[in-house]
């Protein structure tokens, strides 16, 4: 046990020692603050993330919430670097802990020398034990918040403590309070920084803390920080995407929120439908009309849409739909990460419908891919789904700002026919909206254009959208929509994203957003290792040769039964080894390496 | 669109399968007339069609339609009119699709709002699954599924529109074809969400409700000179236990449709060739 209370005879010597026995710190530094959900964890930890990133650093958050609006636990955790950092840690170096539960819940990373910044004047915190070899750093929150405007800024006069503790310029923190606040008036961010620095200098006169391992430094880079959702959100409506319905869903309504307020700035709308069956429905009927269609939900909400998404392959319309998978079945652990909805992506549906699966592998590639969604969905006018996770749509991410470049997006609207055109696709006078092609791909003409009056239905139809049951009309239809993905199959860039050794012997396969967990544990090991991370699931690349020249193939993937391992043994043959994750909690880059060291001949250094 | 648009170019060439006699003859024709009447264009006009008898009417119309999923309708004619506010939407659907699997969708749409309008057929039977108890089906009324009857109270369409907050609330006839067609085209003018529920008898498998049923007991309201922008007045029509009426029930004067309350007005089909001007502020607003 060592409390240390300024101004403790025994402190300054506890914590050399301390400092002494950890002199190999690596170049990263993680930090959390923690607390009740209501403490106002996600905002603080948003606030110090995007100072972190006005400083020029990287940063990688993750959040531990559970799934109530007050009490239980809820954490927000950062992982800084001057370096790109793509993935979370078992190690905790400083901790802003508002309750007793908060340590507790986070003995397992906390190690030698780690930080705990608390208010022991909280009747809560009075007797709380800070574990034997760490450092306890009790400052005064409220009071300091109160002496500065308000109890309510606690957690920053907090985030100016952390500040001390690290060395990190107080000026970026000024800034990032400035932006969450200036909305709300001049005086509400100079009380927040007058509160920071309350904190900071409190930390400052009675602590003398000497850890320049957890020195933040900056550097002169301009990063941009959002997460998956926003990142999902951003391309939509870089994509054109003009009209999204949704039913909110944790963790896809941050989409829904993303778009509302900014959409409209470019001529679209977005309403929030009564439920997921309507939200659907809704999309459908704008990419009737002609507008670029998003609905967003996670798990619960496809299984309502999965009828209604065969209508909208049956019908050959444009959509995408964005899975942001949470654990399940049924209401599982809704705030918790999974990739446990990839069967019912690739396969679900009665019937058999061709479809497009496309998941993205970061949170910039999540915009990228939504953009890449929406050209493929009129290029083949078929629905698309994007599949992103809670662990990619939760984390905050830095990226410079080029990685998001809008010269770069290019817009394909595939076969849309106007008047002028309709003469090439009709057949006595009447137009042909499902003309059987050599690539499967029919005209497309929009509802309000002269002379191009069809029906498009659900039920099997001929060229002109009649409904029929003639046998060989029947076999022509679906083999003309299958067709489109046999094309598309040799058509599109399928690849999967490379890294490592080609030649290696071990070859990890993944998809979604493992992808930087395993990058980062690639270079824990002491051995060579191939991975590829696989964005497109359906149709998908073929790994035969790549799984046939490694010795050993091992497929990871946040849920129990490896859904992705079968689909890979299936296409290649070849019987693969899985590492499963299904606790609730995205793969960590230093567990992940000792669990690919574990099957095979590789260590991690320690 | 010079010549003038007459009611039979809203007609198809594909010939209905309905049961001759059926009441959704009566009430397809209302609708091309009042189509008709408001001055829209085949070209311009987008028909909206969930599941069973009355789901067919996307085949029998000619003008640019959706045959959906049973009970979505109402959804999918929101998301078009929503992408483009120049398209006349009209959404036709059953009392099962309305009332019964797409009766969530149904209320919403009402609140909602939007500039277009519903027409029910009902016949308070499922007939293309060959008579089985509708929402609308009275108690008693015995069918394959319910021997006994529902033994349900049928619902109430007009006052669950009224509940809803619906700002055109109207019932019609299918053969009164005069009426029929002036309300529906009524509820085309209307601000708003225009909801007719046509009385469209099933001459094979309902013979309760029949043409003689609602010959004999339907109550025009405007022969009872009712007041349809009274509120009272409207509530006491719909709510009447005793007897049935065909009319405009009530028409909130105040009503604005939700283009208008939202200021959705544009197409939002066109698009440009790359990113959006001014796309790139989307990325400065997180540094």
């Amino acid at each position: 046990m060592n409390r240390c209370r300024p101004p403790h005879p025994c402190f300054q010597k506890a914590f050399a020692g301390v400092f002494e026995s950890s002199a190999d710190m690596p170049a990263d530094f993680n930090w959390a603050v923690g607390g009740e959900a209501g403490d106002g964890i996600d905002s603080t930890g948003k606030i110090f993330a995007q100072a972190l990133s006005r400083a020029g650093r990287h940063v990688f958050t993750s959040k531990d919430f559970a799934s109530r609006i007050r009490g239980g636990y809820t954490a927000y955790k950062i992982r800084t670097a001057i370096d790109p950092v793509e993935s979370i840690v078992d190690r905790l170096d400083v901790l802003i802990a508002l309750t007793p539960r908060t340590i507790e819940e986070n003995l397992d990373e906390l190690h030698q020398g780690s930080i705990i910044i608390y208010d022991g004047e909280r009747t809560t915190m009075e007797n709380v034990t800070i574990p034997e070899g760490m450092v306890g750093v009790d400052v005064p929150l409220k009071r300091l918040a109160e002496e500065a405007g308000g109890a309510i800024m606690r957690n920053v006069v907090a985030l100016g403590a952390a500040c001390a503790v690290t060395k990190f310029p107080i000026e970026n923190l000024d800034s990032a309070l400035e932006k969450r606040f200036s909305s709300k008036g001049t005086a509400l961010v100079e009380n927040n920084q007058a509160a920071a620095r309350a904190g900071q200098a409190y930390v400052d006169e009675e602590y003398d803390i000497d850890a320049p391992e957890y020195h933040l430094e900056e550097t002169d880079a301009d990063y941009v920080l959002l997460n998956g959702d926003q990142a999902i959100g951003m391309g939509a409506i870089a994509a054109g995407c003009r009209f999204y319905a949704g039913y909110p869903i944790t963790p896809a309504t941050a989409v829904m929120e993303y778009l509302i307020g900014r959409i409209e700035r470019f001529g679209g709308h977005v309403l929030q439908a009564e439920d997921e069956l309507s939200a659907i429905n809704m999309a459908l009927g704008a990419a009737r009309a002609g507008a670029r269609s998003m609905t967003a939900t996670s798990g619960p909400g496809i299984d309502l849409m999965t009828e209604t998404f065969g209508l909208v392959a049956t019908s050959e319309t444009p959509l995408v739909i964005v899975d942001v998978m949470r654990s399940g079945p049924s209401t599982g652990m809704p705030t918790k990460q999974e990739q446990g909805d990839l069967n019912t992506l690739v396969y679900g549906g009665h019937g058999e419908v061709p479809r497009f699966v496309v998941a993205p592998t970061t949170i910039a590639e999540a915009f990228w891919k939504t953009v890449e969604a929406f050209n493929l969905a009129e290029r083949y006018q078929t629905p698309v789904y994007v599949v992103a996770d809670l662990a990619m749509a939760v984390t905050e991410q830095t990226f410079p700002h080029e990685v998001f470049d809008m010269d770069a997006v290019e817009i394909d609207r595939g076969r849309l026919v106007d008047a002028t055109g309709l003469d090439e696709w009709s057949v006595d006078g009447k137009f042909t909206p499902h003309a059987v092609t050599d690539d499967g791909v029919s005209p497309r003409v929009l509802p309000g254009t002269p002379g191009g009056v069809h029906m498009s239905t659900g039920l099997e139809h001929d060229a002109f959208g009649r409904r029929t049951e003639d046998t060989s009309v029947r076999i022509e239809q679906v083999d003309k929509r299958q067709r489109k993905f046999d094309v598309a199959q040799a058509a599109e860039p399928l690849e999967p994203r490379s890294f490592g050794a080609d030649d290696a012997d071990t070859l990890v396969i993944s998809w979604g957003s493992n992808e930087g967990a395993i990058v980062e544990a690639m270079e824990l090991l002491d051995g060579p290792v191939r991975f590829l991370s696989v964005p497109y699931l359906s149709p998908r690349p073929d790994l035969t040769a790549a799984v046939e020249a490694a010795s050993q193939v091992i497929v990871v993937e946040c849920n129990a039964t490896g859904q992705f391992a079968d689909l890979i043994e299936h296409d290649t043959m070849t019987r693969v080894e899985r590492i499963n994750k299904y606790d609730g909690v995205r793969f960590k880059a230093d567990e992940l390496a000792a669990a690919i060291a574990e099957r095979s001949q590789m260590e991690v250094p320690a | 669109m010079s010549t003038e648009i007459r009611f039979t170019d809203f007609k198809s060439d594909t010939q209905p399968t309905w049961c001759p006699g059926c009441g959704d003859f009566g009430t397809m024709n209302g609708m091309m007339k009042a189509l008709a009447e408001t001055g829209n264009h085949p070209d311009d006009t987008f028909i909206v069609a969930g599941i069973g008898c009355s789901g067919k009417i996307g085949s029998y119309m000619h003008a640019y339609a959706l045959h959906g999923v049973h009970g979505r309708a109402l959804p999918v004619g929101t998301g078009v009119k929503l992408a483009n506010p120049e398209l006349e939407v009209m959404v036709a659907g059953g009392d099962g699709d309305g009332f019964s699997i797409g009766a969530g969708h149904f209320v919403h749409a009402v609140r909602r709002n939007l500039d277009m309008t519903y027409i029910v057929m009902d016949n308070r039977i499922y007939g293309l699954t060959k008579g089985q108890a509708s929402p609308t089906s009275r108690a008693d009324f015995e069918t394959s599924t319910t021997p006994g009857g529902p033994q349900q109270p049928p619902v109430n369409p007009l006052a669950l529109a009224l509940a809803a907050g619906g700002t055109f609330i109207a019932q019609t006839f299918a053969t009164d074809a005069k009426r029929h067609a002036e309300i529906v085209q009524a509820a085309i003018e209307h601000d708003g969400f225009g909801f007719v529920n046509v009385f469209s008898p099933c001459v094979t498998f309902n013979d309760v409700d029949t043409y003689e049923y609602f010959r004999g007991n339907l109550v025009d309201a405007e022969e009872e000179d009712h007041d349809p922008t009274d509120y009272d007045a409207a509530t006491s029509v719909i709510m009447d236990r005793d007897r049935e009426y065909q009319g405009i029930l009530w028409q909130d004067e105040q009503s604005v449709s939700y283009h208008t309350q939202h200021g959705v007005t544009e197409p939002m089909i066109d698009l440009d060739d790359g990113a959006p001007a001014g796309a790139m502020d989307l990325v400065r607003e997180f540094y």
